[in-house]
């Protein structure tokens, strides 16, 4: 009896142990479990002052890594916007005059930059006088597009391609890194398989990632010379050019967007028109305005202001 | 804050002409000179457009003489950057504006700054350095021109 009363005393203190063990510890595990749960979704961000360190307002923050393979997110000159307009040409050689800015010109490349009548660098005409394509809204092309109003830039990027979105004219490039071959250039286009592809204004792209940061963009297949410029200050380019970026993102917020020109027909030689231009990275939240040509604005502000300031000293405008 | 804006104000408005090509659109040297003109008007026309936005105003001289002045701007991105908008001015505002005249002496020019009915002045930018808009830039994103 004594051992049954013991027994039957031991199982009821052995159920109060259980029981406190299952108000103990099950909602440990419940809450374990959610834990666990959790590690595996993205970190809520805290409140934060810095949106894109993620710092406290007067904490400093570790920098960010470097995310590999990724050059997602919006992206404007590192030194202020006016860093990207290059209204006198290429940022890397402007066409200010300076011998050391002078470009290898074929003859006829030469021949090619003087029918260009420029609103901008060494040679520039009056608003009245010029015959820049960009003035008739005409598309940019590439690698215009990249060397005027260079402004802020989105990038969006999958396991196929990168797509860069300029501010400009609202234009997008596609360059493939699904590890296609660059077409090959052949009268009249380009050969993608066994067929000739007609030119295109943004040409056809394909990057490859030569480390975890840098990427090599190779395009060819643009329009000719009778359609496209280089640049503002009227430098000519053609139907042959082979363009070469290398982007690399040097830091978290950070990239360096080199551009080499090869163009035989308009130059003797490669050479580089933008060398490791910075552009930092913005607030993922920022809303990026449009920048147009429109031939009806453009029209209006000839007619009222390009125009009459285009008239010689002494003479009537007409106003 | 209010110390640095007023310091790029008179940058801008005052002496300092280190003008660089900041146009979007065109060059500078073939039809800008330094020659800045103050002129009170009332403003007929603030076009938000491309390639350069178009303020046009009416303006009374001594002799009562009415003169209609076109001043230019950049276009409404870069004008946006340095704090101004397509509603900030309105036609039959009167205001005092700061033009960079035209070399062939027609009324026209670039905008240099605004003096609003309400007091506030906006600033372009143009004929002060780089490091002067690149400042203005700066405040307007940060918010603490204002």
């Amino acid at each position: 009896m004594t051992d049954c009363r013991r027994d039957s005393s031991g199982r009821k203190s052995a159920l109060r142990t259980m029981r406190h063990l299952i108000i103990v510890v099950v909602p440990a595990l419940v809450f374990s479990s959610v834990a666990l749960g959790r590690t595996k979704q993205p970190q809520q961000a805290p409140v934060v002052k810095d949106r894109k360190s993620g710092a406290f307002k007067g904490q400093k923050a570790a920098p960010a890594a470097v995310p590999r393979h990724d050059l997602s997110g919006t992206w404007e000159p590192a030194n202020g916007p006016s860093e990207g307009i290059q209204i006198d040409g290429v940022k890397a050689m402007p066409n200010d005059g300076k011998p050391e800015h002078q470009l290898p010109y074929t003859p006829y490349g030469l021949q090619a930059y003087k029918s260009h009548h420029a609103l901008a660098g060494a040679d520039e005409n009056l608003p009245g006088f010029n015959n820049d394509p960009r003035d008739k809204c005409e598309p940019l092309g590439f690698p215009r597009m990249t060397f005027y109003n260079l402004r802020e830039t989105q990038m969006l990027q999958n396991e196929y391609k990168i797509v860069m979105l300029y501010e400009y004219g609202t234009v997008w490039r596609v360059i493939w890194t699904d590890g296609r071959e660059l077409p090959k250039l052949v009268d009249g286009g380009v050969l993608i398989g066994k067929e000739v592809k007609e030119p295109r204004y943004y040409g056809y792209s394909v990057g490859k990632w030569v480390n975890d940061t840098t990427l090599i963009v190779q395009t060819t297949g643009m329009m000719g010379e009778d359609r496209v410029w280089l640049d503002t200050a009227g430098r000519p380019i053609s139907d042959q050019v082979h363009v070469e970026e290398r982007i690399h993102r040097a830091d978290h917020d950070h990239l360096e967007w080199t551009v080499t020109i090869d163009d035989p027909k308009m130059y003797t030689k490669p050479w580089v028109a933008m060398d490791k231009f910075r552009m930092k990275l913005e607030d993922p939240h920022r809303d990026v305005m449009e920048q147009y040509c429109s031939l009806t604005e453009m029209e209006n502000y000839n007619k009222v202001f390009a125009s009459p300031a285009s008239v010689p000293t002494g003479q009537k405008s007409g106003r | 804050m209010r110390s640095k804006v007023m310091a790029i104000l008179v940058l801008a408005v005052g002496g300092v002409t280190l003008s660089v090509p900041l146009f979007a659109h065109h060059g500078t040297a073939a039809f800008e000179t330094e020659k800045k003109v103050t002129l009170k008007g009332t403003v007929t026309e603030w076009l938000w457009s491309n390639p350069h936005c178009l303020l046009q105003l009416d303006v009374k001289g001594d002799d009562g003489k009415v003169v209609h002045w076109v001043g230019e701007t950049q276009n409404p991105v870069s004008m946006t950057n340095v704090g101004w908008s397509k509603a900030a001015i309105k036609s039959g505002d009167e205001v005092t504006v700061t033009i960079l005249q035209v070399k062939n002496g027609m009324p026209l020019g670039r905008l240099v700054s605004v003096l609003l009915p309400n007091g506030k002045t906006l600033i372009s930018g143009e004929g002060a350095s780089r490091e002067v808009r690149d400042e203005l830039e700066r405040q307007v994103r940060e918010g603490t021109s204002k």
